[in-house]
């Protein structure tokens, strides 16, 4: 039996999903080693929700494989949850309970040793002291994130799946986040799949960009690279290229 | 015991966030006693009018009370089941708990014991109002009563189970039938009256369901003060059926939600 230990904490390979007739991601394959980074990037439509869902094990792929950490997904999941961790603002904590009381919820799920220890030192490094006994719904955006991301670190996972952790956040909390996120990867060492609109964030946090279009893999590299590639000043301009190659593609095919 | 230490961790983390969903919301917890009060005070004072009216209903004591704190007791079982579920699409919580290492089992589990907590705290004191109110002792029944009861749960969580399953599959689209699909069994399983009742046509229905073996066991009990050990093995036997067939629509909802994508879309 292959060292699981030795597997890159991601391995994708041939990954095809169809709803209906419509080709939701078609034939992707990207690898995320231990301890990077990766930006998974594309427009609406692009398929980087049906992959990030695929990997979470939500969604059963029609073809392909995905290991995570060594373990066969879906298949597998059992044996790998609790060493993973996920946060997007699309998905809510329990709006009538209080941070702490969530906080309480989610540790005993992950069967987090020390919780109270552990609560008081999230509280600290998320600055959630001030609100920590207020119910989740009487956030505000900034401090939901906050406490999401709270949630997402309270098991110290090896591998964080990040769904657009900024959106909607002001340009300062925005920051603050990114430097969390910076400070836990340095600390711990975690392998982090941040998918994301906002190039400026991807190009500071991401060693390797997977940039999807059409549900499939259209460029992949580390930022410095797709912009030498593409001869571009920043991420944002190799992304507009990307998205415009594929209109004047799909222009042309209509004609 | 090892083994399952951890399942018993997640089920206890789920208990627990139901019970600060109950504790931090006091009209949940009043939403679920005043329905059967308001219910239990109709039908005892319609019971005490035909009372007066009828040997037959005044020697039968807690016919009509004791049918509707049964039925609630169906019901309650089911929606607690149910709702429990809701109030997690309602917060937009299911993506948190689908990721975490909660097995679905497991939640299942935790709806059932949450069931038992919201129907514990709806019916305890409604059972208690009716005793000095219409000389209606449940508790009196004794042992048919734990039978009467786990018969019910039992056909409440499998209709909980199916709702639940179809809630994964169909988002907030199928959250009507959490209210309103036990009602198709109210005048099924012939809470009130006598199986035979019902025309010919509808009886064979009507035996199909395990609750209408239950309500004749309780008329049975109030009206000839017998306890028929028949027609609680027919219960149980098709509780069997009905769980079972319920867990098996239940995973294939689950896997066809997984198909589909739908776990990660649960809007309407």
């Amino acid at each position: 039996m292959a060292d699981a230990s030795a597997e890159p904490a991601l391995v994708v390979r041939d990954l095809v999903k169809h709803f209906g007739a419509v080709r939701a991601v078609d034939g992707v394959s990207f690898e995320l080693p231990r301890g990077r980074v990766l930006g998974l990037l594309g427009g609406n439509g692009a398929g980087k929700t049906t992959t990030i869902g695929m990997l979470m094990g939500l969604i059963d792929p029609d073809a392909g494989a995905i290991r995570v950490l060594g373990h066969a997904m879906p298949r597998e999941r059992d044996a790998v949850l609790e060493r993973m961790n996920f946060e997007s603002p699309y998905v809510d904590m329990p709006h009538r309970l209080t941070v702490r009381q969530n906080l309480k919820v989610f540790g005993r799920l992950y069967r987090v040793p020390r919780l109270e220890e552990k609560i008081a030192a999230l509280a600290a490094d998320f600055e959630l002291g001030p609100f920590l006994d207020r119910p989740a719904g009487r956030l505000s955006a900034g401090q939901k994130t906050r406490v999401a991301l709270a949630k997402a670190l309270i098991n110290a996972p090896d591998v964080l799946l990040l769904d657009e952790p900024t959106a909607s956040l002001d340009p300062d909390t925005a920051d603050w986040v990114r430097g969390r996120l910076e400070t836990y990867r340095a600390a711990t060492g975690a392998t982090i799949l941040l998918a994301s609109h906002n190039m400026p964030e991807v190009e500071r946090l991401c060693d390797d960009v997977v940039l999807m279009s059409e549900g499939r893999v259209a460029e992949r590299g580390s930022p410095a690279e797709l912009r030498a590639r593409f001869g571009c000043d920043t991420l944002e301009e190799v992304f507009l290229l990307v998205a415009r190659r594929r209109r004047a593609s799909e222009a042309e095919t209509a004609a | 015991m090892n083994a399952l230490a951890p399942s018993l961790a997640r089920i206890g983390a789920m208990v627990l966030r139901y019970w600060y969903l109950l504790s931090n919301s006091w009209p949940r917890a009043i939403e679920l006693v005043y329905w059967p009060t308001v219910n239990m005070l109709t039908w005892g004072f319609v019971q005490l009018y035909v009372a007066q009216n009828s040997s037959f209903f005044a020697n039968a004591v807690g016919l009509f009370v004791g049918g509707l704190l049964l039925w609630d007791v169906l019901l309650r079982s089911q929606q607690g089941f149910a709702f429990a579920f809701l109030e997690e699409l309602w917060s937009r919580n299911l993506g948190n708990l689908l990721m975490s290492p909660l097995r679905p089992w497991e939640f299942v589990a935790a709806l059932m014991v949450i069931s038992m907590v919201r129907l514990a705290i709806g019916m305890i004191p409604v059972t208690l109002i009716a005793i000095p109110l219409f000389g209606f002792n449940l508790w009196s029944l004794g042992l048919p009563l734990a039978a009467f009861f786990a018969a019910l749960v039992m056909t409440g969580w499998s209709l909980g189970l199916v709702i639940v399953g179809l809630l994964l599959r169909h988002g907030l689209g199928a959250e009507a039938l959490s209210w309103s699909l036990m009602f198709v069994l109210l005048p099924l399983t012939c809470v009130y009256y006598p199986a035979d009742t019902l025309p010919l046509v509808m009886r064979p229905i009507a035996w199909s369901l395990p609750p209408t073996w239950v309500f004749e066991g309780l008329r049975a009990l109030v009206i000839h003060h017998e306890f028929r050990t028949d027609l609680m093995l027919g219960a149980f036997a098709l509780d069997a059926v009905f769980f079972a067939g319920a867990l098996v629509a239940f995973w294939r909802l689950l896997a066809s939600a997984r198909r589909a994508g739908t776990l990660l879309q649960q809007g309407e």
